[in-house]
């Protein structure tokens, strides 16, 4: 019998049985003896004077327990940690203002908690909401970032000169000079608004104190549990090792359900201490509009030099980010923004510089693409552009940038979120732009069809965009893989990241069963759970295969050597010689039956009696992790046809072609999913969903009525083709791919909406793009 | 999202659900299908003190044919009204609106009578009442009353209906010979609340000349928009793209004055007020002129 491959196989989700069966955990089907429930007091004001929280009537309705202001707080009251330090960018501004778990004397966005209410039931708790007396001084909402960066401008906070939250200047060669030296500049000036993250599942917050044990249990549903314990254990007093951190299924994090520290985080557990009961937070829908963190709008004025031939001399851009009101998640989506705005493509000299604003809105942290989005938007739409002045057509206009195979590593000298420099792993780029002209059959539809359509008096449009995705960076995870002790085989695996739907109970028991030679159902896989395992950090970034499965697969080749070395004292055979294969090891050349199942040389390997050889562990267990030098970089081209009816300003989308590059696939089918699932939120980001909010900072459709999500119907078909150019960064070859299908997805909607529309002349430099807006650029064109 | 405290009935009878009604006044609330009000109390926006739930008044539910045309109990299924029969062949204009009305697992649960009573300008429901010109019948402990489409829908979720009156009964007339129905709408996602939608009912005589017409259109006001001048602009006159384009046009300038809002401006919906008139419009004149009412 001889190892079968497991990596790379379209190997079904294990997880899918007890996730369509209502069997999977989830934060919310926690339910404790005695358990009281929360809500929460929520500023209706985007920026007022908190004077006065009056909660006297609330503490007596029948069924309250407690109610807690700021003032309650004492000690515990105080702001949210400054998660993600700012990289060592010369010059730079940074300006840290983070949350704080309740409202003391300001109030500055819709939605803020100010008072906490415990009661016995969740229904009680909203009853008595209405019971606080609330005195407050409204102020001037900060909404419009240009506006806000006025003199005079009121403030958010008050302590600092003005809303800058952040000002940085990142240079590459000398953008002045090449500029004057270029045959052609573009200028323009783009809008790139996004919205919520919009998981299935909303937040949710489980916490019990065991006062026997000493032991604090908390169902939180986050991305980055061990991190959520560690912070927990710091602010509460305790031990880290008294604090177990649970995030079962959750359903869905996209970024906002990362180590946040979000106030009913912090206060769900210091209330079940206190009050000696188990308490439960289960965010709602509405709540979710205001409270849980968002992305928004940035504004780009940015250029580009070119020679004749269409070949970039340079790039600049100055960019206004809208951080809300307060910044804990510090620079990483801006910066992902001006990093990801180089994308595959060699831009010798390049001048990036932004302004992080605050607002009083919602706190924005990474979605899904985490900024990303704006920068591919910018570099793809000034491509369009400079295509349509030197005409030259848009696929040869990128193709004569993008960078060559033998540039790689190639570092672009800027700094990416991580600290380090923006450097690419590697990347084959052209190849994947010919498969995608290939797949949408770009010449012919441009050549035949098009023209054939258009006289017959149909608008259809053909776009095609390329990106780059800095992914999978460190600083390290961590695994435990364990051979059972016992009859047949089975395998344990721990590790720390927490798992949102991605299907990392697949991939990484499909690591695992390669490297030990067993099947994936015998592979047991337990994650974000702190009490099994509690060294790393999370599931972001794009980086739970790449840091998460590396190091599964280091726990796992450590198990292997064990099962080796003890097999060949067994078998009386060098470890050369030894096939591990069907769950057993066995002689090559030998009788498989004649060989050791894995159970069975487990129980050999923790022996109840006799002697071991010195410096023996016992067990076929190891711990081990990965940490890589620096992100590895996932590529890909998305295609799409459209038709747009100029009357109604409606917009279908016919076929969308997807080439992407994430280095050696673990699970085709998975990277499917993820792409689906990616493309699906990028149409949404394009065409269905915005933040729409008012000048007083009033969001105006905080509901799924009026924040629109693209349905099953909406999304349509999406082809996909898998290329595997691997990373030298980690022992898989792997790069992420959590985040890449909804990067380009608005600029390839502008450039296809566009070529759709060419006979108006009209020009697309705004996402998203709703028939409304697309109605008026119609007519602003005409 | 927990609705405050309320006090919830089911009545089994329509006197019995008449009776509580009466008995509470403008407290209480009727629950048909429930999909605009549970989350309207769940938001707390609706506080009803006491809640009339009639999904239990099984005498409510109907669907027949009756003096040539077709008549509705209240509590009937959108669902079940969408695969009738009936419908298709009675009033096939509501046949036609009807998988407009949100999602299939809504139309499962909402009602006829539930959409009209809500009056929520942004429903086919209405429009399509108004432009067949709808008679409802309304009771209450007191007595019985007939009131017709125009007189029905007051304004923003805002109907005839008395405080203790129950819309029991919805019948659409039948449709004269040579007449041809239409609807079309444009939401954001299909099933979405309507940007704008039309319902058109076009008349004609053996000439083909247009003697009646009726377009009603909905999201533009506060209420279904019966479109006079774009109406009067039909009589008499044969189809040809100018005069549709003339009426269209009429209809987006003259009849309405549409609001704007996050999904909309006001200019965009006179847009499409204009486009899907006329397109409604083609498709009505079509079945007007090759099929008998009957069996479009």
């Amino acid at each position: 019998m001889e190892p079968r491959r497991q990596i790379g196989e379209r190997v079904r989700r294990t997880e899918d049985a007890r996730l369509l069966t209502g069997h999977a955990l989830f934060v919310d089907d926690v339910r404790l003896d005695g358990m009281l429930h929360v809500a929460f007091l929520r500023s209706q004001y985007a920026h007022a004077r908190l004077v006065r929280v009056d909660a006297t009537a609330a503490r007596r309705r029948p069924g309250v327990v407690a109610v807690y202001t700021a003032a309650d707080l004492g000690d515990y009251w105080r702001p949210g940690p400054l998660l993600v330090p700012p990289p060592p960018i010369a010059g730079l501004v940074f300006n840290a203002c983070t949350q704080v778990p309740l409202a003391k004397d300001k109030l500055r966005h819709v939605g803020e908690p100010i008072a906490m209410v415990v009661a016995e039931s969740r229904y009680l708790a909203e009853d008595a909401l209405d019971d606080i007396v609330l005195q407050a001084e409204p102020l001037p909402a900060v909404v419009d970032l240009e506006a806000a960066l006025r003199d005079g401008a009121t403030r958010v906070h008050e302590h600092l000169p003005s809303n800058v939250a952040a000002h940085a200047v990142q240079r590459k060669g000398d953008y002045a000079r090449a500029a004057r030296g270029a045959h052609t500049v573009i200028k323009r000036r783009f809008l790139y608004d996004r919205g919520a993250s919009a998981a299935i599942e909303n937040r949710a917050v489980v916490a019990q104190w065991d006062p026997r044990a000493e032991e604090l249990t908390v169902w939180d549903t986050t991305q980055a549990p061990i991190p959520i314990r560690n912070g927990l254990a710091q602010l509460l007093g305790l031990l880290q090792s008294q604090v177990r951190v649970v995030a079962p299924f959750v359903g869905g994090g996209f970024g906002p359900k990362i180590m946040m520290y979000y106030p009913e985080e912090v206060l769900v557990p210091w209330a079940a201490m206190r009050l000696g009961r188990p308490v439960k937070w289960t965010e709602d829908r509405q709540e979710n509009f205001f409270a849980t963190t968002q992305e928004r709008g940035q504004i780009h004025d940015a250029e580009i030099a070119l020679d004749k031939r269409g070949k970039i001399l340079g790039v600049r851009d100055v960019f206004l980010h809208d951080t809300g009101a307060y910044d804990p998640y510090g620079l990483t989506v801006p910066i992902n923004s001006q990093c990801t705005l180089l994308g595959p493509y060699e831009v010798p000299n390049y001048e990036s510089e932004f302004t992080a604003v605050f607002t009083n809105k919602t706190i924005v942290t990474p979605v899904r693409g985490a900024g990303r989005q704006h920068g591919v938007f910018v570099i793809e739409r000034l491509l369009d552009f400079a295509a349509k002045e030197l005409k030259i057509d848009r696929v040869e206009i990128r193709r004569r940038n993008l960078l060559r195979p033998d540039q790689f590593p190639f570092n672009n000298e800027i700094l990416f979120q991580d600290s380090a420099p923006l450097t690419y792993d590697s990347g084959d780029y052209e190849p994947a732009l010919d498969q995608a002209l290939e797949l949408i059959d770009y010449h012919r539809f441009v050549r035949e069809e098009q023209p054939r359509l258009r006289a017959a008096g149909r608008h259809v449009g053909i776009g095609i965009v390329c990106y780059v995705e800095g992914t999978g960076i460190g600083p390290y995870e961590g695994a435990r893989v364990t051979v059972e002790p016992g009859p047949g085989v089975r395998v344990r695996l721990a590790t720390g990241v927490g798992t949102q739907g991605q299907g990392h109970f697949t991939s990484f028991a499909q690591i695992v069963a390669e490297v030990l030679g067993v099947e994936v159902a015998d592979v047991h896989v337990i994650t974000g759970d702190t009490r099994e395992f509690h060294w790393g950090t999370g599931t972001f970034a794009s980086r739970g295969a790449v840091v998460a499965g590396s190091a599964c697969h280091a726990a796992a080749t450590r198990v292997r050597e064990k099962i080796l070395e003890l097999a060949s004292h067994e078998l009386n055979a060098s470890t050369a010689d030894l096939v591990l294969a069907g769950g057993k090891v066995h002689v090559r050349g030998g009788d498989p039956s004649g060989g050791i199942a894995l159970g069975a040389l487990a129980v050999k390997a923790n022996p109840l009696r006799g002697a071991v050889r010195p410096g023996t562990e016992p067990g076929l267990e190891a711990t081990a992790y990965f940490g890589p030098d620096r992100g590895s970089t996932a590529s890909g081209v998305h295609a799409m046809l459209v038709e747009v009816d100029p009357e109604t300003a409606q917009v279908e989308i016919k076929r969308y072609v997807v080439v992407h590059d994430c280095g050696r696939v673990i699970n085709p089918m998975i990277v499917d999913g993820q792409i689906h699932g990616g493309v699906a939120h990028g149409i949404g980001n394009a065409f269905y969903e915005q933040l729409v909010y008012d000048e007083e900072g009033q969001l105006l459709n905080a509901s799924f009525m009026d924040y629109l999500l693209p349905t099953a119907t909406d999304v349509p078909h999406i082809e996909t083709a898998h290329r595997e150019t691997r990373s030298p960064l980690n022992p898989l070859g792997a790069k992420g791919v959590g985040e890449a299908g909804a990067i380009p997805t608005g600029a390839l909607f502008a450039q296809a909406v566009e070529d759709a529309l060419s006979d108006t002349g009209l020009e697309i430099c705004e996402i998203p793009l709703s028939p409304n807006q697309l109605f008026a650029l119609i007519e602003r064109a005409r | 999202m927990k609705p405050a405290p309320f006090e919830y009935f089911a009545p089994g009878t329509v006197d019995e659900a008449l009776a509580l009604l009466a008995e509470h006044g403008d407290e209480a609330k009727a629950l048909a299908g429930g999909q605009s009000l549970i989350p309207a109390m769940n938001f707390r926006l609706a506080r009803p003190r006491v809640l009339v739930d009639l999904n239990r008044v099984e005498a409510l539910s109907y669907i027949r044919s009756e003096k040539g045309g077709v008549a509705i109990g209240a509590m009937t299924r959108q669902r079940a009204v969408e695969r009738s029969d009936v419908i298709a062949r009675g009033a096939p204009l509501v046949a036609e609106a009807m998988p407009s009305i949100a999602h299939p697992q809504i139309r499962n649960r909402g009602t006829v009578g539930g959409s009209l009573a809500h009056a929520d300008p942004s429903a086919e429901l209405p429009a399509v009442a108004v432009a067949l010109e709808t008679r409802f019948r309304a009771r209450s402990t007191t007595g019985e009353r007939t009131i017709v489409a125009d007189d029905f829908f007051k304004g923003m979720l805002e109907t005839a209906l008395e405080p203790g009156e129950l819309l029991v009964d919805i019948a659409f007339p039948p449709l004269p010979p040579r007449t041809g129905t239409a609807f079309l709408e444009v939401a954001r996602r299909h099933g979405d609340y309507a940007l704008v939608g039309v319902a058109a009912v076009v008349t004609l005589d053996a000439q083909g000349l247009c003697t009646a017409a009726r377009i009603v259109l909905l999201s533009v006001g506060d209420g279904p928009v019966l479109a006079a001048e774009a109406g009067k602009t039909l009589m008499g006159q044969s189809r040809s793209d100018d005069l549709l384009r003339a009426v269209a046009d009429r209809a987006a300038n003259r009849d309405v004055d549409p609001p704007s809002d996050i999904h909309a401006s006001a200019a965009y919906r006179r847009r499409l007020v204009a486009v899907l008139t006329r397109r409604a419009l083609e498709r009505a004149f079509e079945r007007a002129e090759t099929k008998q009412p009957r069996n479009q």
